[in-house]
């Protein structure tokens, strides 16, 4: 599947595209399929997302997970500190990343 | 420490005023991304994994505790409380917003600092000897020399558009404590004939095509220092390789051109610089030196009371000597067991600010090794200090020793990476503590990257460790014989790499080859230098 991310525009937060808008949720990311780039260039020309671009994902337990080590780091958050993770509370959620 | 006259502060706030307008635009939608970028990239701010970071400049390394303080601030008010030293003497902040971004410069510039040619391709923050103005082996303070160029190289606008970027590090010992011959240009001051002028090295540095620099003018006259400094940018802005990013650095062209035909072209733009007349009046340099005078050392205890193992430990390992003897520079580690290293916390840094008020004349310095520096320590106040930075979890006595481990941030924040450094870091300093060994390596400098770019130096590591990307996973290579000071060497690989959990057993390995093969005194270099790559190799593919 083809799912899309980019960083909000004012924070810097890791966003992902949930059909309608943009999640910090990776859980949230539906399959952009053929629209994919369509809606890059219209998302990115009215400023609801910055630097936004297709990742390669598939469904695992539910929730799709990118392709790349990196997207799935931006998923969660930095391993090193899980503390700052969007899952401080999921000692596991690490080895969805590794 | 060096104070801004009215011409710095006017500068640094007319940037701020400008970068405000920059981003409002920005949000506005009246700037692109594309023509946004590099703007924010030239005052430091970058678009990492996680969020916006922000790199702040630290010129040469040196803080004074209300500039660390304001930086445990910005920790707390912009960031997730906590900020990361890097190699480059600078401090980076991994979550800053874009919309908090101008307010945090304002901060900055209330404590004459700001991040100004952290990025791009133009001259970037001038790195220098961490013990400057302290060590006991060096000729003169390097550091006014260091604020010359800074001040010739801020906003100058021949050299904004570089073919790549440029880093230049001053030093004044034989000992090489700034990686000085792995910079594009490296400056040392020397003495010939009862008169000081400057070593010219150039063409050194990391990344994929790691050289280290060659020398190309023994003596430098003080008064035109900063004219042979433009000669060799001239040079190499004119012929450097704007066509391939990667041959776009000057140590490309040093290679490429020859040393000497460089070297040729630099002396003959000198001789044409020295008409035009372009060197500041030394009197500006003697106005900086003012601000670099030492601080009022007085007379006191001269030996130190080790009767407690811990205390006794620390300052064998953590302390240095100093110029005056009476005093010791006091490394303060950043590196605990199993930490991140060169993260501290907001209130690690304001415990610093703390100590280095009360203990060091009201200043810090940032190594390029990820730790800090607090220069000035009476011998009579050393306990006191290991007292406190013990018991804030920073008394670790580990300076160059195996868990002294420089890492860049890697694949946990690095949208360039390829592999993560931080938790290797943490594995293996974690691995030396718990088998005991870490304290019979002696000195042993290891260091990480998460790519090619060498941000962690892996190519000066005795021991490094280089991340590479291994169809989809993480795999590390593992190198040898490196070394970043006056014995300057480029590290060389083993063999194949290996998986996260086999470069932490393969760094152990290595490690047990030199505690067999050693001899007398010898640290971990010296052994590989003797013996070679090829038992390290049979111990680690056999
Ligand atoms: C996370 C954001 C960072 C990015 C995007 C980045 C990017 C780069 C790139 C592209 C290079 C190679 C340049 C070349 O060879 O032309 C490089 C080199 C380097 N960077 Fe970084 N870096 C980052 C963080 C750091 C940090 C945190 C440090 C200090 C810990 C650092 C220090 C250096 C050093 C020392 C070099 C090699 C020396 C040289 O050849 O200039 N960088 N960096
Ligand atoms: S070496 Fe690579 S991974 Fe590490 S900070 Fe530099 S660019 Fe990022």
């Amino acid at each position: 599947m083809k799912i899309l991310t980019g960083n909000d525009l004012k924070t810097g937060d890791v966003v992902w595209w949930d059909g309608r808008g943009w999640s910090r949720h990776v859980e949230d990311a539906v399959d952009a399929g053929e629209e994919a780039e369509t809606i890059l260039a219209r998302e990115e020309a009215a400023r609801r997302v910055n630097v936004p671009y297709v990742v390669a994902a598939e469904m695992a337990d539910g929730i799709p997970r990118p392709a790349h080590i990196k997207d799935r780091v931006r998923a969660l958050g930095p391993t090193v500190r899980p503390d700052l993770t969007l899952k401080p509370a999921d000692p596991q959620a690490i080895d969805w990343v590794i | 420490m060096y104070k801004y006259d009215s011409y710095d502060q006017q500068m640094v706030d007319a940037r701020v005023d400008e970068f405000r307008d920059q981003v409002e635009r920005r949000l506005a939608g009246k700037l692109t991304e594309d023509q946004f970028k590099p703007l924010r990239l030239m005052n430091g701010l970058y678009l990492q994994l996680h969020a916006y970071m922000l790199r702040v400049a630290v010129p040469y390394g040196t803080l004074s505790g209300a500039q660390m303080h304001i930086l445990a601030d910005i920790a707390d008010k912009y960031d997730r409380g906590y900020g990361h030293f890097t190699t480059r003497q600078n401090i980076q902040y991994n979550w800053i917003k874009l919309e908090d971004a101008p307010d945090l410069m304002a901060d900055l510039a209330a404590v004459e600092m700001h991040a100004i040619q952290t990025s791009g391709n133009c001259i970037r923050n001038i790195s220098s000897d961490h013990f400057a103005g302290a060590a006991a082996d060096e000729l003169v303070d390097p550091r006014p020399y260091a604020e010359l160029l800074r001040q010739w190289s801020s906003f100058h606008p021949e050299f904004m558009y570089l073919p790549r970027k440029f880093k230049i590090a001053v030093i004044a010992s034989d000992t090489d404590r700034a990686a000085m011959r792995l910079h594009d240009i490296g400056i040392q001051i020397v003495e010939q004939n009862g008169e000081l002028g400057a070593a010219f090295y150039v063409g050194g540095g990391m990344g994929r095509t790691p050289m280290i620099a060659p020398r190309i003018r023994d003596f430098v006259p003080l008064d035109q220092l900063v004219t042979y400094s433009e000669a060799c940018l001239r040079v190499y802005n004119r012929h450097g390789r704007r066509d391939n990013k990667y041959k776009a650095r000057i140590k490309i062209l040093v290679h490429e051109m020859g040393a000497e035909e460089y070297t040729r072209q630099v002396e003959e733009e000198f001789a044409h610089l020295l008409d035009e007349g372009i060197e500041p009046p030394l009197a500006e340099l003697e106005r900086i030196k003012t601000y670099f005078e030492d601080p009022a050392f007085e007379a006191g205890a001269k030996s130190i009371d080790r009767s407690d193992p811990d205390f006794a430990l620390w300052v064998e390992r953590n302390t240095v000597r100093h110029k005056h003897d009476s005093y010791v520079s006091a490394v303060i580690s950043l590196k605990p067991v199993g930490g991140i290293p060169g993260d501290a916390t907001s209130a690690q840094m304001h415990l610093m600010a703390d100590l280095a008020a009360q203990y060091s004349f009201d200043e810090c310095r940032v190594m390029h090794t990820q730790n800090i520096v607090l220069p000035h320590v009476k011998i009579a106040d050393l306990h006191t200090l290991w007292t406190a930075l013990h018991e804030a979890g920073l008394g670790e006595p580990n300076l160059d020793q195996v868990g002294d481990i420089i890492a860049c941030p890697g694949l946990d924040y690095c949208s360039l990476a390829n592999a993560r450094s931080i938790p290797i870091s943490q594995q293996i300093s974690e691995r030396f503590a718990a088998n005991g060994k870490g304290d019979t390596l002696g000195e042993l400098k290891l260091k990480i990257s998460g790519c090619i770019n060498a941000c962690g130096h892996h190519h000066a590591g005795h021991i490094g460790i280089l991340g590479v990307d291994k169809k989809g996973v993480e795999n590390y290579q593992l190198l040898l014989g490196g070394s970043e000071a006056e014995d300057a060497s480029l590290a060389k690989i083993t063999g194949p790499g290996f998986n996260e959990a086999g470069i932490v057993d393969a760094v152990e390995t290595t490690a047990d080859v030199y505690l067999r093969e050693r001899e007398d005194g010898e640290r971990f270099l010296d052994t590989y230098r003797r013996i070679g790559m090829a038992p390290f190799k049979e111990a680690l593919y056999g």
